[in-house]
């Protein structure tokens, strides 16, 4: 039996404070992941007055298991890189928001963030480093049926599948990867693209061979995904001779790649054609005092050592316009 | 054959060592032992040798009747976290933290035993302030990094009020269970059977849900 245990579990020198709704703040830093924590540390040890507001802190790497490339661990999950991101932020006295979301940004000379509970903060500059989230495939039943047989997660959930029938949707990386750690526990595995081919690396695509209970269904799309507790079945359409059919499946877990997390700036930043915040290379969007960092904007390679550096540069950059304003 | 290899004991040591006060851990298992009662049975045997200040009592489900019904344990295995005093705070786990579960469960410890992160004022307001019995099931399995969390959230007001308890559950352990709930992702948060969300939340959002009730 393994056992992953992180190491800090309780950290009591955490100084942290609530946000306050009557303070004008430096920097509010929207977006808890690697891009945001970095940006966070770096403005509290420039001493200007920083708030911190998220959904949740680690972002997508708190989803992820093992981490290989971010420099000074072999190794570490996710979850521990999380902690120890967190416990460097938290030493420092920073305004912090945690469980609601970012629903919009005003600009102005005075800037505000508007979260989903209705709080409103307001800042001389902000750093958006939102993230990614997992990219939905819009159609009847995925979110009415989330978390009842429509999944995302396919470490997390796959064990409750056992023994039963699913669909996995996307040919990619994410999408063979979810299939492989069904096809050993499920009845049997439905592979879902929507392209002629798989884009997985030819490793995976490999792994997959073992299996005798998958089974990759190409140039085919959802329709709609039916259900009433939970998922009975999903339907497909053949793209090429237009023929519907339906696959008796209890779960379909959706791995179509990201999006970034953006609509509470349209209109605010300039996006790209990915609905990415265009930065140039020292952080700026087209809004002065509005920086960004991480995947949520243009720039390429959405990696945890690339956002961390992308957010101390937002940091840098922040401070520096609050200096000259 | 133990289930700590050196290197994890050794981990699990130096996690424990903040420990303040003494915490006690009952696990409820039966005679025969199902395979989940055996391991959990192994698990806190091998976790109460790695600090002097965790103790470990067993009770038996079918013939210690008095004590299940104390504790409010309906099903096996079960692990109730007393603190010092042997006093309960409504804190369970149904079924072996093991995985990343292990983190809940140390914190849950650490916790119990007095070493806390001081909540907000705002937020142990809220708290003091539910009256209701409230009773949280939260569904994780082993394999899914930020279950811990939401089980953490959930024992942490537990901790704080009198009137709330809060069970770990492990879905592949209580099938029956996570099927009654429409469990299929994780970590999925039950309160009075009513109330539920799919994911992580903090206290403040978790106790948005429980007003709720």
């Amino acid at each position: 039996m393994e056992f992953n245990l992180s190491l800090s579990a309780v950290a009591t020198d955490h100084r942290a404070v609530p946000m306050d709704k009557n303070k004008v703040y430096d920097v509010i830093i929207a977006g808890g992941g690697p891009a945001a924590m970095t940006a966070a540390v770096y403005c509290m040890r420039k001493g200007v007055a920083a708030g911190f507001v998220t959904v949740d802190i680690g972002g997508q790497v708190g989803e992820t298991s093992g981490i290989e490339n971010y420099l000074g661990f072999n190794y570490i999950e996710g979850s521990q890189l999380v902690e120890k991101f967190a416990g460097q932020m938290k030493q420092f006295e920073i305004g912090l928001s945690e469980g609601y979301a970012v629903t919009e940004i005003k600009d102005g000379r005075e800037k505000e963030v508007v979260l989903e509970n209705g709080d409103r903060y307001r800042a001389k500059s902000i750093i958006l480093a939102t993230g990614n989230r997992w990219r939905k495939l819009n159609v009847p039943g995925e979110t009415e049926l989330t978390g009842r047989g429509v999944a995302y997660c396919a470490i997390c959930d796959a064990p409750l599948f056992a023994g039963k029938k699913v669909a996995v949707v996307g040919g990619g990386n994410t999408g063979i990867e979810s299939a492989i750690d069904l096809a050993k526990i499920a009845e049997k595995v439905t592979v879902i693209q929507i392209l002629d081919r798989l884009t997985a690396d030819k490793v995976l695509i490999d792994a997959m061979q073992q299996f005798n209970n998958m089974e990759v269904l190409l140039l085919h799309e959802v329709k709609e995904i039916q259900g009433d507790k939970t998922v009975h079945a999903v339907v497909v359409k053949d793209t090429v001779s237009g023929g519907e059919k339906s696959l008796d499946v209890q779960g379909i877990f959706i791995s179509i790649g990201l999006m970034p997390n953006t609509d509470m700036v349209k209109g605010v930043v300039e996006l790209n054609g990915f609905g990415e915040i265009v930065v140039d290379c020292s952080c700026k969007t087209s809004a002065p005092g509005i920086f960004a960092a991480g995947d949520v904007t243009s720039v390429p390679y959405k990696q945890i050592i690339i956002a961390a550096g992308e957010g101390a540069k937002a940091a840098l950059s922040a401070c520096d316009y609050i200096l000259k304003e | 054959m133990s289930l700590f290899d050196d290197k994890v004991k050794k981990q699990l040591q130096e996690a424990l060592k903040p420990m303040v006060n003494n915490v006690n851990l009952a696990l409820f298992t039966q005679t025969l032992e199902c395979n989940t009662c055996r391991d959990t049975h192994l698990f806190l045997g091998e976790i109460s040798e790695l600090s002097d200040k965790l103790t470990l009592t067993v009770w038996n489900f079918q013939t210690d009747k008095d004590k299940a019904e104390q504790y409010g344990v309906d099903k096996i295995p079960a692990i109730v976290v007393l603190d010092s005093e042997n006093r309960d705070h409504g804190i369970k786990f149904y079924g072996l933290p093991g995985g990343y579960e292990i983190n809940s469960f140390i914190r849950i410890i650490l916790e119990m035993s007095g070493l806390k992160e001081q909540l907000p004022d705002d937020l142990m307001k809220r708290i003091q302030g539910i009256k209701k019995d409230i009773h949280i099931q939260v569904f994780i399995s082993l394999t899914c990094p930020y279950c811990p969390d939401a089980v953490s959230a959930a024992h942490r007001l537990a901790l704080e009020s009198e009137h709330i308890k809060a069970d770990m559950v492990e879905s592949s352990t209580f099938v029956p269970l996570a099927i009654k709930f429409n469990v299929s992702s994780v970590p999925k948060t039950v309160i009075n059977g009513t109330q539920e969300f799919v994911g992580t939340n903090p206290l403040g959002k978790v106790l948005d849900f429980i007003e709720k009730v």
